[in-house]
C-alpha cells in the first residue's frame, strides 16, 4: 500500500490516456479519444489544458477508457470476518477489477448498526486510499427486525442507503416505519425481496432441479410475495425503494408495471443470475450455492431482458468472499456467495456482447446508474470530477483460476471459464494502479 | 461434466444415484444379485470376493437397519467391516467431512457407505477421490438427504423383477411423503430407466414436490384413481415429525385418506404386490392386514436387500 504522503505526490501528477476509445454514459461519449488527469481531476477530454506537461504517458490504443466502475454490493466481510477477507485484499480486488466505489451490505459482525462501526470502516478504507468504501447501514439494530437504527446519525457517520441484507425482516410494521423513518432524512430504503417464512432453510430454486436432486426449495413466490408488500409500502406512502437482487422472471414483470406506473423504484441484479441457473448447480456443485438461489432458464432470459429494456438498472457483483472451508461440504450446508468485484466487468461485457447490447449502455449498469443510486459524484469521466477512471482491454481474453483473482474468496460458480475484458489500469482520484 | 460414479470407460466405480446410470449397468447389478440371494441359504454364507478389504460405514445420521444390512452384505463378501456411527455432533468438533474421509483414507479404507442428511454428501466425497486420483477407493450412497437411496431403489427393482419378470408392462405406484423421500426419488429413475411404462405417485398435494411429472411419472392425488390397476405399490414411510403440522393436520386423517387398506388395494390388479422399504408406521401409511397379507412381499424385500448390496459392493470394488 502507498503511503499518505507519497499519494499527495502522486495524486498532483499529470496523466495522458492517449487515444483510447473514450466511453462515458453519463455523458453520452463513445468515441476515440484522449483523457488528461491534473490533480487528482479529469482536466479535459480530448485536447490537453493550457500548458500542458504530461508526467505519464498511457498509450490506451485499443482500450476502452470508461469511468471508475461503481459496485452497488460488495462484502468486504469486515468487522468480523476476517478470517474469509481482510479491507486490504478485497480492496485490491476491487482496483484490480476496475472498481473505484462500492457499497458494503451490512451484514458484517457486528453489523452497521452505529455510528462508530461506520466511522471505523470508513476510516479503514480511507487509510487504504484506494476504492471509495460507501457503507450501507443497517435498518434495524443488530439487524434483529425489530428496532429501528439510529438513521440520522448513521447518515453523519457515512452511511449512504439502509438495508436488511439477507437478514429476514418479518414484521410489515417494522418495514412499514422503517421506510417512512429513513425518507425523513432523505434516505432510500434498500431491500431484497424475501419472505422469512417461505422457503425457510432451502438452498435451491423450488424446479425440477431441486426436486430431482433433493434440496430443500426456495419459491420464486417468496420473493415475489415481499415485492408485492414493498411496493405497495412504497405506494401507500410514496417513497423511493431499491430493490435488490432479482431472481425471478414474475419479479422482473412485476418491477416493470410499478415503473410504468410511476413508483420511484430503482433495482439490481447479481452478474450470477445473468448468466446461470439452477442446472449448474450439477451435481451439486456447492459453487452454484447463492443467495437468492440460481432460478429457471425462463427467470434468467426475464432478468437478461430486463437489464436490457431498463426495467432492471443496475447490474452489481454481489460479491461475498467465502473460504475454502466453507465450500467444501455439501451442497446445503455450503455458505451462500462467490467473489465477484474482478469478474463485474468481463461478465457485464459478456451479457452484453450475447444480448448485442451497445457497450455504453452495459457500463451505464455499472458506473452511471449506481453512481445515481448512490447520490455520489462519481461513475462520469466530466471535467473537473475526480479522476476514477477504468482503462480495460474488451478484447484481451483470461481464464477465472483462483490463481487469477486478488480477492481473498476464490470462490466462484464461473471457475474455469474464459471471458474477454481485462482491466490494465485503474484510477482512484488520478492515482494510477498498474493491474495487468 | 461426467457422471462422478462412472469411470471414462462408463464402468461403475461409486454408486451415487440411479439417475443417468445405463439400463445396462442396472441389469448387471440386478443379474449379479441372482447368485448372491442364493448364498444366503447355504451353511456357509460367505465368499472371498472383497478378502482383504476395509469397508467403512460411515453413518452421519442414525439408522440401525440400513447399516446392519450392508455390514452384513460386506461380511458375506469377506471384507472387513468398520462402523463408524459419527452423528451429528462430529461437525461440531470441528472436522469436516472431507477431513474425516481423508484420515480413514490414510488408513487404508477401500470403500466408504455413506449415509449423510445433506443430499449430495456423497457425491461430495466422491468428487473429493477423484479429484485426488483416489480412484480405488469407492463409495456407496446409503441415502442421503431426500436425494437418493440408490441400493434400496435397486432392491426394489429387484424384487419387481422377481415376482414380475419384467418391467415393459407394468404399473407402478409409489405413495405417500415423495417430498421427502430419496427411496422414491431412486426408484423413478430406476424404473423409467428400465422401461416401465408408467409409474405413478399418489400423495397429498402438501408431500408432491414441485414438477416431480418431470421425473416422468403421472401425479395423483386421489388413491381410488392412482391404484386403479397398479401391478405394484410401494408405500413411503411417513416420518413421526411431518405427521402434524404445516404438511398434514394429523396422522389419523393421513391414513384415512392415504393408508393402505385392502378395501383401497382392491381396485389394483388381483396379483398386485405390496412392498415396503421400512420401518413401517402400521396404522398410519398401511394396515396391518396388508402388510402382512398375501399380497406384501416386505419382508423379501429385506432378504434381497442384503444380495444386491453384495452385487453393489462387488462390482465397484472391481472396476
Amino acid at each position: 500500500m502507498i503511503n499518505p504522503s507519497r499519494r499527495s505526490r502522486e495524486r498532483s501528477k499529470n496523466i495522458e490516456i492517449r487515444n483510447g476509445r473514450l466511453v462515458d454514459p453519463a455523458q453520452g461519449i463513445d468515441r476515440r479519444g484522449s483523457l488528461f488527469v491534473a490533480g487528482g481531476r479529469i482536466a479535459s477530454l480530448d485536447t490537453p489544458p493550457a500548458d500542458w506537461r504530461a508526467d505519464r504517458v498511457i498509450e490506451a490504443d485499443g482500450l476502452v477508457v470508461s469511468p471508475g466502475l461503481i459496485d452497488v454490493s460488495a462484502r468486504l466481510r469486515e468487522p468480523g470476518f476476517e478470517y474469509k477477507a481482510t479491507l486490504e485484499s478485497e480492496i485490491a480486488a476491487a482496483i484490480a477489477g476496475g472498481v473505484t466505489s462500492l457499497a458494503c451490505p451490512p451484514d458484517t459482525d457486528p453489523p452497521l448498526d452505529e455510528p462508530g462501526l461506520v466511522q471505523m470502516l470508513k476510516h479503514r478504507a480511507r487509510v487504504l486510499n484506494l476504492t471509495r468504501v460507501y457503507p450501507i447501514g443497517a435498518l434495524t439494530v443488530k439487524l434483529a427486525g425489530t428496532t429501528l437504527t439510529e438513521m440520522g446519525e448513521l447518515a453523519n457517520a457515512g452511511c449512504v442507503a439502509f438495508s436488511h441484507a439477507d437478514a429476514p425482516l418479518a414484521d410489515t410494521e417494522i418495514l412499514y416505519r422503517a421506510m417512512q423513518y429513513a425518507a425523513t432524512f432523505g434516505h432510500r430504503v434498500w431491500l431484497r425481496p424475501q419472505d422469512p417464512h417461505l422457503g425457510k432453510g432451502g438452498v435451491a430454486h423450488d424446479g425440477e432441479v431441486a426436486t430431482r436432486l433433493g434440496l430443500p426449495p426456495v419459491p420464486a413466490v417468496a420473493e415475489t410475495i415481499a415485492l408485492a408488500t414493498i411496493l405497495a409500502l412504497s405506494r401507500e406512502i410514496g417513497v423511493g425503494v431499491h430493490l435488490c437482487r432479482l431472481s425471478s422472471a414474475e419479479a422482473v414483470a412485476m418491477v416493470r408495471a410499478a415503473k410504468a406506473e410511476g413508483l420511484p423504484i430503482t433495482c439490481d441484479v447479481a452478474i450470477h443470475h445473468l448468466h446461470l441457473c439452477d442446472i449448474d448447480i450439477g451435481w451439486f456443485d456447492p459453487q452454484a450455492r447463492l443467495t437468492p438461489p440460481l432460478r429457471g432458464t425462463r427467470d434468467r432470459a426475464a432478468l437478461r431482458a430486463g437489464v436490457a429494456d431498463g426495467t432492471i438498472d443496475i447490474v452489481c457483483s454481489d460479491h461475498t468472499p467465502v473460504d475454502d472451508d466453507a465450500k467444501q461440504v455439501p451442497f446445503g450446508e455450503a455458505e451462500s456467495g462467490a467473489t465477484g468485484l474482478e469478474l463485474l466487468l468481463p461478465l457485464t461485457l459478456k451479457w452484453a456482447a450475447e444480448e448485442r447490447v451497445d457497450l455504453s449502455v452495459a457500463l451505464s449498469k455499472i458506473t452511471s446508474a449506481p453512481a445515481e443510486l448512490l447520490g455520489i459524484e462519481a461513475g462520469s469521466l466530466a471535467v473537473g470530477r475526480a479522476a476514477d477512471v477504468c482503462v480495460f482491454d474488451p478484447s484481451a481474453h483470461w481464464k477465472i483460476e483462483p490463481s487469477a483473482l486478488k480477492s481473498q474468496g476464490r470462490n466462484t460458480p464461473f471457475l474455469g471459464i474464459e471471458v474477454a475484458g481485462r482491466v490494465r489500469y485503474t484510477l482512484v482520484d488520478g492515482i494510477v494502479t498498474d493491474v495487468a | 461434466m461426467r457422471n462422478p460414479q462412472l469411470n471414462a470407460n462408463g464402468e461403475l466405480t461409486h454408486l451415487l444415484t440411479l439417475e443417468g446410470l445405463p439400463p445396462d449397468v442396472i441389469r448387471n447389478i440386478l443379474d449379479t444379485a441372482e447368485p448372491f440371494a442364493s448364498i444366503a441359504e447355504r451353511e456357509v454364507k460367505k465368499v472371498p470376493l472383497l478378502r482383504g478389504k476395509a469397508v467403512f460405514n460411515l453413518f452421519f445420521e442414525n439408522s440401525t437397519r440400513t447399516r446392519t444390512t450392508f455390514e452384513i452384505a460386506a461380511k458375506r463378501l469377506s471384507a472387513d467391516v468398520i462402523n463408524l456411527n459419527i452423528g451429528v455432533s462430529s461437525t461440531s468438533k470441528g472436522e469436516t467431512l472431507l477431513d474425516t474421509v481423508d484420515n480413514l483414507v490414510a488408513m487404508n479404507a477401500d470403500m466408504f457407505v455413506v449415509r449423510h442428511a445433506q443430499s449430495g454428501a456423497p457425491h461430495l466425497i466422491a468428487s473429493h477421490l477423484n479429484a485426488h486420483r483416489r480412484t480405488h477407493v469407492h463409495v456407496v450412497n446409503a441415502g442421503d438427504g431426500r436425494h437418493a437411496h440408490p441400493t434400496q431403489g435397486l432392491l426394489d427393482l429387484y424384487t419387481i423383477r422377481h415376482f414380475k419378470r419384467d418391467f415393459t408392462g407394468l404399473t407402478v405406484a409409489i405413495v405417500g411423503d415423495v417430498l421427502h423421500s430419496r427411496v422414491a426419488r431412486s426408484l423413478i429413475h430406476g424404473l423409467t430407466t428400465l422401461g416401465t411404462p408408467e409409474v405413478r405417485v399418489i400423495g397429498p398435494r402438501t408431500l408432491l414436490p414441485t414438477r416431480v411429472e418431470a421425473m416422468g411419472v403421472h401425479v395423483h392425488t386421489d388413491m381410488r384413481t392412482g391404484l386403479a390397476g397398479c401391478d405394484v405399490v410401494v408405500m413411503l414411510r411417513l416420518q413421526n415429525e411431518r405427521m402434524k403440522g404445516a404438511l398434514l393436520p394429523s396422522a389419523g386423517e393421513y391414513f384415512k385418506h392415504y393408508g393402505l387398506t385392502q378395501e383401497k388395494l382392491a381396485v389394483a390388479k388381483p396379483d398386485v404386490i405390496v412392498m415396503h422399504p421400512g420401518p413401517m408406521n402400521r396404522g398410519v401409511e398401511i394396515d396391518s392386514a396388508v402388510a402382512d397379507g398375501a399380497q406384501s412381499v416386505i419382508l423379501p424385500q429385506v432378504t434381497f436387500g442384503i444380495a444386491v448390496r453384495m452385487a453393489v459392493m462387488s462390482i465397484i470394488a472391481g472396476n
